[in-house]
């Protein structure tokens, strides 16, 4: 048997390098036949948002994305498992977040890595909040249903 | 005592990021206390208007609105998540 696969999360204002976090599971692992990275950015929502503010729950942010990684190791066949969540104000363009999957073959890496942001989405206590360019501090970005929906029909699997 | 804490948009309508509060012994269940919570004043009132909405997390962790709260250090409540 290999050793266990800890997940490493970090719930952080700075920003991330994709090119350290991939060499962070790929670094003396030979083992490694696939790295799939998911990075989700700010928008600009057609040129009208200036940023957007990030909030979380200090604490069961980065415990409820450890509970997600560490299901995704139980269900596939991993070699490590990184999820970065970034919290603050980010400009359109910037980084929001960083899920990087490893394993010996692709298709675990490419599921897992989807399993994660659907459930990151829909579990890990974040809000974000809109700025706009005309000055106005917008609205609460309103929860999609349609997220909800994806985050499920890993249950049904 | 029991520690509530807000975020998003029901720590803005209630005015505060957290608080210290003595739960009447009535309030059993997360959903009892939000519609306790909703009696305090019109900025609870606006913040629970839609209690359905509002999501619960005590100890840090997701429950449901039938959640007993007896023995919980610090009860969240919050709009749905809109991270990743």
């Amino acid at each position: 048997m290999t050793a266990p696969v800890t997940p490493f999360v970090a719930i952080r204002a700075e920003d991330f390098d994709l090119a350290a976090e991939v060499a962070r599971l790929t670094t003396g692992r030979p083992d490694v036949g696939a790295v799939v990275t998911f990075t989700g950015l700010c928008r600009d929502e057609g040129g009208t948002l200036s940023a957007l503010e990030l909030e979380h729950y200090p604490g069961m942010a980065e415990e409820e994305i450890r509970r997600v990684a560490e299901e995704a190791i139980r269900r596939w066949p991993l070699t490590g498992v990184t999820a970065i969540h970034r919290y603050g104000k980010i400009a359109p363009g910037g980084n929001i977040v960083l899920v990087v999957t490893a394993s010996a073959h692709r298709a675990a890496a490419f599921a897992a890595g989807e399993f994660l942001m659907d459930y990151l989405k829909t579990r890990a206590p974040f809000w974000k909040k809109e700025h706009r360019k005309d000055g106005t501090s917008g609205d609460w970005v309103d929860a999609k249903s349609a997220d909800d929906a994806a985050a499920e029909r890993w249950a049904k699997g | 005592m029991t520690k509530l804490v807000y975020f998003a948009w029901v720590r803005e309508r209630i005015g505060r990021p957290e608080e210290d509060l003595d739960l009447p012994t009535e309030v059993r269940t997360v959903a009892d206390l939000a519609r306790w919570l909703a009696t305090r004043g019109e900025e609870y009132a606006y913040a629970f208007e839609n209690p359905e909405v509002v999501r619960a997390a005590i100890d840090k962790k997701h429950v449901k609105p039938d959640a007993a709260v007896a023995g919980a250090r610090e009860i969240a409540f919050f709009p749905p998540m809109t991270g990743g």
